[in-house]
């Protein structure tokens, strides 16, 4: 039993000791710890609403012709499917849910540097999201093109874009204020003694991140009242018809739309650089490369927009230099992925449910990676743009990775988060459905692309139908998967044993304290003098 | 289904298998490397880990060699798509007009089709409008895709290397048709298709047109108005066989009582009827569907023939 420990048993979390009562001690309070848990309780509803707009897709898609739903039924399905899925949950992420709880506590502060910006954020998450869930039920409908809204369709459709459009416009709001409230957080709140160079990598993630929130942001917010005001107002900025250009529209929704995957992406390789370590037993091979990779990432990212836009009708010049780009982009990228596998090498692996996602991780994004290469290839992307190929190559990117390392950190800070611990056993028996049921949905859809079914279809010619039936089949897998995996979850919020403050053996600043911690984290501030992640002291190379 | 019918199919092809190669072998190893660490250093066989912080030759390697392969993988794609898009200087322009939610062709010499038709082995320039909002251009057994964007003057060109008939399908949501834009490329010999270019058909060379053929009727041909509704793209939104689509289906439709948009009286479906519906087909909008037919570029023998094949059906 640790001093943690004592105090844990003094009954002196954050959980019990609320500010107000009732529910108000959740939704007015300013602990960073307590949004988090509001953000994860917001998201994982989207989540769920999300996924069974994927699975009715999915069920559409099971015959030919009609099956359960109307064309203009299924196109609002995957509109709002990307919509929820993208601005509710994958974007917000693991910043929202675990940069929220961990962040300060990693650097050694009592909270983020602004705690009622803080709360302020999740109240317009939520604003922006039910403005959003709204548009599925007013108006002319809710809307039907797509969740990048392209225009003149989106000018031209009598579907409630607007409504829509101000939900996204709200939401990107909450992303700017987390993301500066994060990277001053970083700047100015880190505990004596840890330099840039002595802290864990996933604040280093976050700080990335939160620069692409706080720079590329309000192009998208800009961009969408231009939508807005098009329709309202007929300006002549993207309707042809009136002197505007619909592919400048394109430009300015993926300046935004591209470094957005890498506020998706960046964090989830931050939580995963967390996890290796500590499941291994021994040091992150590659600090440096790792640190320094996340703002290449970042960067680079912001500089390779239109290679979604490349039979649009863009030069030659253009066309080179962003594929070149993309082709750049991919570098650092790999070399987390060679980091993270050296660290196995000479550890001490205890395969934990949490390893067992982040390796999963590991293996999906790099599929996922490197369909990107093909996309990227000039050539290439003329046969698969528009196709299924795309459709499976961001889900291996976004739910294989940001998906899987979003549970690998779930099951990981769980008993940091809740006091309780999962069953291990039914953990990884969850996963084996999720694993399978993940790769029978979307492997297919990159065959069904190649072959060329063309993405955001109601319905499919013949030759594709073997295709679509086993990508279904699998949906029923995977969601089983996630059923068991979720329901487990649960029964040890309940039911679980009470965790002890390190359940891991991890050596960063969260397992010092009680699990959950106390409302301010920390009795005495640390002072911090060592690399992180010196798991084995005298055995460095 | 990975059928290759075009001299650009290739060319998109060796790229893909290039990047796949390597990429297929890339995730083996790192995989098979990956379980190799997990099994062999797990914590029953290795009880003491070691802090290796890292090892700069290897970093150094593990990071020029993927530079040099992704720069390469960026040449071949590059190389590979300027040929794709350097147009040839004997290639026939075909104009491709797209809408909501049909393709139209229109050769040199004014004839306009619903499907493609192309001579084997000839370049053909494909110059690309649309009528309304972005739409995407794609014959994925060519390996050939353009977005075709309002107001933009976008190409795309091809030689066709195969006889046989080959899917055109829309790749950009168009709105609730989208799924249901297709055409057809149709690939037949250069002396057949020398003899349907400069003959009066609209109709792909292979389908042999039904009914009387060349004497203009002044009562109205259903034949050749059977033809039309397929060449204009009529049958994207109507059927003929009583099938609901985006506008009323033709089957039994002429001499029945409709209502009609703004109007309380129902209104029985006549030649003059079908002579404005086709004309200006916003004015009389049957009640339960939406005004969204665009007038049809129709002389009046076109109008004649068409209305003679609707009284036709059964």
């Amino acid at each position: 039993m640790t001093v943690a420990d004592t105090a844990h048993a003094a009954g002196g979390s954050f959980l019990d000791t609320p500010g107000r009562p009732g529910i108000a001690g959740w939704i007015f309070s300013t602990d960073h710890k307590r949004i988090a848990i509001l953000y994860l309780t917001a998201m994982l509803t989207f989540f769920a609403i999300g996924s069974a707009l994927g699975v009715a897709m999915r069920l559409e898609q099971l015959t030919l012709g009609e099956t359960v739903m109307s064309a203009t039924t299924y196109n609002a399905m995957f509109t709002l499917h990307g919509v929820l899925m993208i601005f509710t949950f994958v974007i917000p992420g693991l910043p929202a849910v675990f940069g929220n709880f961990t962040l300060p506590i990693l650097i050694g502060a009592k909270d983020v540097s602004f705690p009622r910006l803080n709360l302020f954020s999740w109240w317009l998450f939520m604003l922006g999201a039910t403005i959003a869930v709204t548009s599925l039920f007013t108006g002319g409908g809710p809307p039907d093109t797509g969740w990048s809204f392209y225009v003149p369709y989106s000018i031209k459709t009598g579907t409630n874009v607007p409504l829509a459009v101000l939900g996204a416009f709200i939401l990107g709001f909450s992303s700017i204020l987390t993301g500066l409230n994060f990277v001053t957080t970083v700047h100015r709140m880190r505990a004596p003694g840890m330099s840039f160079m002595n802290m864990p990598l996933f604040p280093w993630a976050l700080y990335a991140t939160g620069w692409v929130q706080i720079i590329a942001t309000p192009i998208i917010g800009i961009t969408l009242l231009l939508v807005i005001f098009e329709r309202l107002f007929h300006i002549g900025i993207f309707d042809p018809a009136i002197g505007g250009d619909p592919v400048l529209y394109q430009h300015l929704f993926w300046i935004y739309s591209h470094p957005a995957v890498y506020v998706m992406i960046i964090p989830a390789m931050g939580a995963i650089s967390e996890i290796i370590p500590t499941f291994a037993h021994r040091t992150i091979f590659g600090y440096r490369a790792i640190a320094y990779s996340s703002l290449a990432i970042a960067g680079l990212g912001s500089l390779v927009w239109a290679h979604h836009m490349f039979t649009s009708g863009l030069s030659e010049v253009s066309v080179l230099v962003f594929s070149l780009l993309t082709f750049l982009v991919a570098i650092p990228s790999a070399i987390k992925v060679f980091n993270w596998v050296a660290t196995l090498y000479k550890g001490s692996i205890e395969l934990t449910a949490s390893l067992l996602y982040a390796l999963s991780f590991i293996f999906l994004f790099s599929i996922g990676g490197l369909t990107g290469l093909l996309n990227g290839a000039l050539a290439v992307n003329v046969h698969i743009h528009d196709t299924y190929f795309i459709v499976g190559h961001f889900h291996y990117v976004m739910f294989g990775g940001t998906g899987f390392a979003f549970f690998a950190a779930l099951h990981y800070w769980f008993p940091k988060m809740f006091g309780k611990q999962v069953n291990e056993r039914l953990a990884k028996i969850a996963w084996v459905p999720t694993f399978i049921g993940f790769n029978m949905l979307y492997f297919t859809m990159m065959v069904l692309g190649v072959q060329g079914m063309p993405r955001r279809y109601y319905d499919h010619l013949p030759q594709f139908h073997w295709g679509h039936v086993f990508a279904t089949v699998g949906s029923w897998v995977l969601v089983l998967g996630l059923l068991m995996m979720f329901g487990n979850l649960l029964a040890a919020l309940f039911r679980g044993k009470k965790a002890p403050a390190n359940p891991w053996g991890g050596v960063t600043l969260e397992w010092t304290v009680p699990s959950p911690p106390p409302v301010l984290n920390f009795d005495t501030e640390p002072v911090v003098n060592a690399r992180p992640y010196a798991f084995n002291p005298g055995t460095e190379s | 289904m990975f059928e290759s019918a075009s001299n650009v199919a290739g060319k998109v092809d060796e790229v893909f298998l290039y990047i796949t190669a390597l990429s297929v072998a890339f995730l083996v190893f790192i995989t098979a490397v990956m379980i190799y660490f997990v099994v062999k250093y797990s914590r029953s066989r290795n009880p003491k880990a070691e802090d290796i912080e890292g090892h700069f030759w290897l970093e150094a390697t593990w990071t020029g060699v993927p530079l040099v392969l992704f720069l390469s993988m960026f040449y071949f794609g590059w190389t590979n798509y300027r040929y794709m898009r350097t147009v040839p200087r004997d290639a026939m322009v075909v104009k491709v007009l797209a809408r909501q939610w049909a393709w139209a062709f229109v050769y040199p010499n004014g004839k306009q089709t619903s499907e493609l038709t192309l001579a084997l082995d000839r370049p053909v320039k494909l110059e690309l409008e649309s009528a309304d909002v972005v739409h995407g251009f794609f014959i994925p057994a060519f390996r050939v895709k353009e977005d075709v964007v309002p107001g933009r003057k976008n190409y795309t060109w091809f030689s066709p290397t195969v006889v046989g008939s080959y899917d055109i399908e829309c790749t950009v949501i168009c709105g609730v048709n989208h799924t249901y834009m297709l055409s057809k490329v149709n690939v037949v010999p250069e002396a057949l298709f020398k003899d349907w270019y400069f003959g009066d058909s609209t109709e792909p060379p292979k389908a042999a047109a039904a009914g009387p053929g060349t004497k203009v009727d002044p009562t109205g041909d259903p034949g050749r108005g059977g033809q039309l509704a397929q060449a204009k793209g009529c049958t994207a939104c109507h059927t003929a066989d009583g099938s609901k689509l985006v506008g009323p289906t033709w089957k039994g439709a002429y001499g029945r009582r409709e209502t009609l948009l703004g109007r309380d009286a129902p209104v029985p479906v006549d030649d003059a009827y079908l002579v404005r519906a086709i004309r200006d087909p916003q004015a009389d909008v049957v009640k339960g569907y939406g005004a969204v037919m665009p007038p049809q570029r129709v002389s009046d023998q076109d109008v004649r023939d068409l209305a003679a094949y609707i009284r036709a059906l059964p």
